[in-house]
């Protein structure tokens, strides 16, 4: 009996993508690069950048681990689309210490012991500058509301509200 | 993630031509529910069009006295918008009970308007769901039901609309701006979201290619008598079980006006014109506002386990309405249990 040939495999059914040019600014570098659509901001910094201390938490928009700044403002890189931000300015928390000094917050987080396995720590900063540029925390509660959408779960939230307190009075926030 | 297309909308008019070609396509503005929706594989849209650069950022005075606002003002700006602060601050103190600080700095005003409920069965595409997959069935019913609605539901879904700031645009009377292929069309904001019926798939009466353009407030504000009053699991970034966008107009004693949405409760933020009828002409007081939650909750209906939203929704609504008559709004970061 004539053997049937099995029907020719497809073995790509699915084009392969597009990549989109994406042009960036990340922590004052100008940076162009070519991503498939689908890929976040968080992928982009970490996969094509090498910039890895912004760190993939849930990957949901609940943990606040992968928080950067886009053209100044306070976001979840993992809930962005790096397509969607061609021509934005990136701020990570590499782009923070400035010629070998750390920056009030960095230093705060060290003084007030504000982290312990620091997994958090890049998203919680990024955050609480952020914060400090919105000027609306005034006090402890404030600092406790608006920094909600950062978790830590080693608990050392006390000592992050005691942290960006004192940077925010160092670095001259509004009261 | 699955693979998608990407496209950018020029202007209004691009956007509601693209979307009319392709019903597989998505707008996308913040995305903060459809990226994850995306990611969890309940949202499988073929394109993303990028609405995110059309010019729909503005907050405007209205010819009437009340503020035009653009579909992609996000919700931070809204929030903390000097007009909104000092003329709505109920809607302000609404926005800024729901979500983190980084979501509402993404999340657009008409993409708040239609993010998709947190059903945990909704997200569980292993599940039966009659929102995700029509016919397939809600899990909800017989399951854990401690986050489901207690009023409006059918026995095709008891899903909760997630929003905070819905609920005071209710209370305010808010209307929808909508653009599609003929002229535009103003959707008043009761009539924006719809129940579950037999079709819970269809969570607003938004067509397929039509697009939000702004939310108008009308010139009322009730900034001097308003409460947002959130109940949740946690004391902050958490959806609601229960909340109260209440408002009164105020003449000594006597309520001139009345205003009361809920959240948390139903598929939609959740009106009753008779429990606001019940307020208004009467004293400000305890038995008053009692008489109108009870006639609110009179159809209430709880599940295995979320009958505890019924009495919960009463004395919110006698908490939130105190407030409001008192004029002490709670705060949303001072979270101290007094």
């Amino acid at each position: 009996m004539a053997q049937t040939r099995p029907a020719k495999r497809n073995r790509n059914p699915i084009p392969a993508p597009d990549k989109v040019s994406v042009a960036m600014t990340v922590n004052g570098v100008e940076t162009t690069l070519g991503v498939a659509p689908w890929t976040t901001l968080l992928d982009a910094l970490r996969d094509h950048l090498d910039l890895t201390g912004t760190k993939k938490g849930c990957d949901h928009g609940q943990c606040g681990a992968c928080t950067v700044l886009v053209d100044g403002r306070r976001v979840n890189s993992c809930l962005t689309l790096a397509v969607m931000k061609d021509g934005a300015n990136v701020t990570t928390i590499e782009g923070l210490a400035t010629e070998g000094a750390l920056h009030p917050l960095q230093q705060a987080f060290i003084d007030y012991d504000a982290f312990q396995c620091g997994y958090c720590t890049p998203g919680q900063i990024c955050s609480a500058l952020g914060l400090i540029a919105e000027g609306k925390a005034k006090g402890a509660d404030e600092i406790r509301e608006l920094m909600s959408g950062n978790i830590c779960r080693c608990g050392a939230y006390p000592n992050i509200v005691a942290a960006i307190q004192q940077a925010m009075g160092k670095m001259g926030a509004k009261p | 993630m699955i693979n998608f297309q990407y496209t950018r909308a020029n202007d209004v008019a691009d956007a509601v031509r693209r979307i009319a070609a392709d019903p597989t396509a998505k707008f996308i503005a913040g995305g903060t529910n459809l990226i994850d929706l995306m990611k969890q594989d309940v949202e499988r849209p073929s394109r993303l069009i990028d609405i995110s650069r059309l010019p729909l950022k503005s907050v405007e005075e209205t010819a009437d006295g009340g503020l035009r606002i653009g579909a992609l003002v996000p919700n931070s700006d809204l929030a903390w918008h000097p007009s909104i602060e000092q003329r709505y601050p109920l809607l302000s103190s609404a926005i800024l009970a729901g979500a983190s600080q980084q979501l509402r700095n993404m999340a657009s005003t008409g993409g708040n308007l239609l993010q998709r409920t947190r059903c945990f069965y909704f997200y569980d595409t292993a599940t039966p769901c009659n929102k995700r997959k029509p016919g397939s069935g809600c899990s909800a019913i017989d399951g854990i039901n401690r986050i489901s609605a207690i009023l409006g539901t059918s026995d095709a879904c008891i899903s909760t609309h997630p929003s905070d700031m819905c609920v005071a645009l209710a209370a305010l009377e808010a209307k929808v701006h909508v653009a599609g292929p003929k002229e535009e069309r103003v959707i008043a904001f009761t009539d924006f979201h719809r129940l579950p019926g037999n079709t819970p798939q269809l969570d607003t009466n938004l067509q397929p290619n039509e697009i939000v353009i702004a939310v108008e407030l009308p010139a009322q504000g009730f900034a001097k008598n308003y409460s947002y009053l959130k109940i949740r699991d946690r004391l902050s970034y958490a959806f609601a079980l229960v909340s109260v966008a209440a408002a009164l107009e105020l003449e000594g004693g006597t309520i001139r006006q009345a205003r009361l949405a809920l959240g948390g409760v139903a598929h939609k933020p959740w009106r009753d014109s008779a429990a606001e009828a019940a307020l208004r002409g009467q004293p400000a007081n305890q038995v008053t506002f009692t008489h109108a939650a009870d006639l609110l909750l009179r159809d209430a209906k709880g599940f295995a386990h979320n009958t505890f939203k019924i009495e919960l929704a009463r004395r919110s609504i006698v908490r939130a309405l105190t407030q409001a008559a008192q004029a002490t709004p709670p705060s949303q970061s001072d979270k101290k249990i007094r």
